[in-house]
């Protein structure tokens, strides 16, 4: 009995530890601190979980040896994986670390569900219930993540539609719902309808993400991270285990606003990210009449304007991430600096694959924090910028945004590049952005066009200020 | 045992306690967030484990197997990928004190 005291403690310290380690992540100063707070709880609750009265603790035991055994594979597999990854790949592998989070609640379901239908005793209707509710969000996050793993990793197609789509998905949905209903009713459960109720969600979950395209992915893997916590609360309440509620609560309700907050910065519904593909209706803006003309600048003029400037706002995008342009857009930044020019940055909510990615990748190449600013603090100064440096940027600065109501992206807050007295673009060739729309902003008295693979066009801007000292 | 009326309660509060955490999280932080919070829910570890330990048979204990091996994944992959994204915040006071 003394056991089950000391885990209940240690699992209302870990619940506590991890809300505070979720505050403390809420500053950039106190962040890494955070993450450490959340890592210890997490430790100690996992080492105490030995002593639970479910778990044998006897090394000749199968059940523990198989349970060591997998805790080895699945942490040293993720250990590798996290630490080699790239940070332009790092959406994609929090998708995949999701997913298995998502599998595992559904697992939990599987055995709890699978030992119903073995003639367990029921522990009531309601935990049935939660068990079902749990099973199906956490299944459909495991499948939905993998989809959107292999989308961002370039394995499979951006976005597939199969015919008469949605009426699948619904038809799924219902199937779903019926095999959810007869699995948690059920006295005893029919094993039959346990597989068909979990393949089914799977296949629920692929079925959700294929039409979805890369663009509109954060919003979906920060739903999925959502559901997760919430499948996890779930089996929580099945597993009566208050450290599992409470985390995965907290994650499910946190996750949830951040994927309103950025479905909203990207201008769109949620409803409208999952049930329709971007960019698959529009095609007609594209005819539209455009004044001007682009007009193109060498590398080494580009240079000597910024270099003479009071003040220059880069704004980077997701094409200087894959570019890897950060490190020479630091060192840009040290030169620009020692000459007396004020630099910041200027990140869109959306920028690179998801909200505060960009700013990521930047603080990898070293760029201080307090030089980057969010698209409410950065609009006021673009008129008093002399330079607006936008690389691998396109949507996020189309001033269409602003002046057309036709526009698929008509009303989406963005960054005012266009209002600096000059702007620089650096993109690889001419052509249209990743929503297919033209960039009015491209065409502009004041922008100017710099051709090139944006690391290679930094790396000429850093030789032509060199050139001035 | 929670169950009824207390645990809708848990259940309310810590809905509310996430939204208000996250609330004042500013944008920059955004992708560590969301990377730290997958890692909270890899909570979901001691619930496989747990799972696992009162499997029985060959499908109970390979499922549970799968579900320790995910969960184990869940925690130790979010923690490590969100510790190196928010080592790279450095302020100019720091490197000015260096």
């Amino acid at each position: 009995m003394a056991m089950g005291l000391i885990i209940d403690a240690v699992y209302f310290i870990t619940a506590a530890l991890f809300i505070m380690g979720l505050k403390k992540m809420s500053s950039p100063v106190t962040a890494a601190r955070g993450i450490v707070w959340a890592g210890a709880a997490m430790v100690v609750a996992s080492l105490v979980t030995f002593g639970a009265p479910q778990i044998t603790l006897n090394l000749a035991n199968t059940n523990l040896q198989l349970m060591l055994l997998a805790l080895i594979i699945g942490s040293a597999v993720a250990y590798i994986s996290a630490k080699r990854v790239a940070m332009t790949d790092m959406p994609q592998m929090i998708a995949m670390y999701n997913g298995m989070g998502g599998g595992a609640a559904a697992a939990i379901a599987a055995v709890e569900l699978v030992k119903l239908s073995a003639g367990a005793e029921s522990h009531g209707l309601t935990v049935q219930v939660l068990a079902v509710l749990g099973a199906v969000i956490g299944a459909v996050s495991f499948s939905g993540s993998a989809v959107a793993f292999a989308k961002l990793q370039g394995l499979m197609k951006k976005t597939l539609h199969l015919p008469a789509h949605q009426l699948m998905n619904i038809a799924i949905f219902a199937g779903v719902c019926v095999l959810g209903y007869l699995v948690s009713t059920g006295q005893p459960v029919s094993f039959d309808y346990v597989i068909w109720f979990f393949i089914l969600s799977i296949v629920l979950g692929v079925m959700v993400t294929l039409p979805i395209g890369g663009a509109d992915m954060p919003v979906v893997i920060s739903l999925f991270n959502a559901l997760t916590g919430l499948a996890v609360a779930f089996e929580g309440f099945v597993l009566n285990n208050a450290a599992m509620i409470i985390a995965g609560t907290v994650v499910g309700s946190s996750g949830t606003l951040l994927t309103q907050l950025m479905a909203k910065a990207m201008n769109r519904s949620l409803a409208n990210v999952l049930f329709s593909g971007f960019g698959s209706d529009g095609g007609a803006a594209a005819a539209e009449e455009i004044e001007g003309s682009m007009k193109e600048i060498q590398a080494t003029d580009a240079a000597v304007m910024m270099a003479y400037a009071q003040k220059v706002i880069i704004v980077p995008g997701y094409g200087m991430a894959v570019a890897q342009a950060q490190h020479k857009l630091k060192e840009m930044e040290g030169l620009l600096e020692a000459r007396g020019v004020d630099v910041k940055y200027a990140i869109h909510p959306v920028a690179g694959r998801m909200p505060g990615h960009m700013n990521v990748l930047l603080a990898e190449a070293g760029v201080d924090y307090d030089k980057i600013r969010d698209l409410e603090e950065i609009n006021p100064e673009f008129p008093i910028a002399d330079v607006a440096l936008v690389i691998g940027a396109n949507d996020v600065v189309n001033p269409v945004a602003r002046t057309n109501p036709d526009s698929p992206i008509y009303g989406m807050p963005i960054l005012d590049a266009d209002k600096a007295q000059n702007v620089i673009v650096i993109k690889r060739g001419q052509g249209a952005g990743f929503s297919g729309i033209e960039n009015h902003l491209f065409y502009a008295d004041n922008t100017q066009m710099l051709y090139g693979d944006g690391q290679k066009a930094v790396s000429e801007l850093i030789a032509g200020i060199k050139a001035l000292q | 045992m929670i169950e009824g009326l207390p645990a809708l309660y848990i259940f309310m509060l810590s809905a509310f306690t996430g939204y208000e955490v996250i609330s004042r999280v500013p944008v920059i932080l955004h992708t560590p967030l969301m990377s730290g919070s997958n890692f909270v829910h890899g909570i979901v570890l001691v619930g496989a484990m747990i799972a696992m330990g009162k499997a029985d048979g060959v499908l109970e204990l390979s499922i549970g197997f799968i579900a320790v091996i995910m969960a184990a994944g869940n925690a130790v992959g979010g923690y490590v990928a969100t510790v190196r994204m928010l080592e790279m915040f450095h302020t100019s006071k720091k490197q000015g004190a260096k």
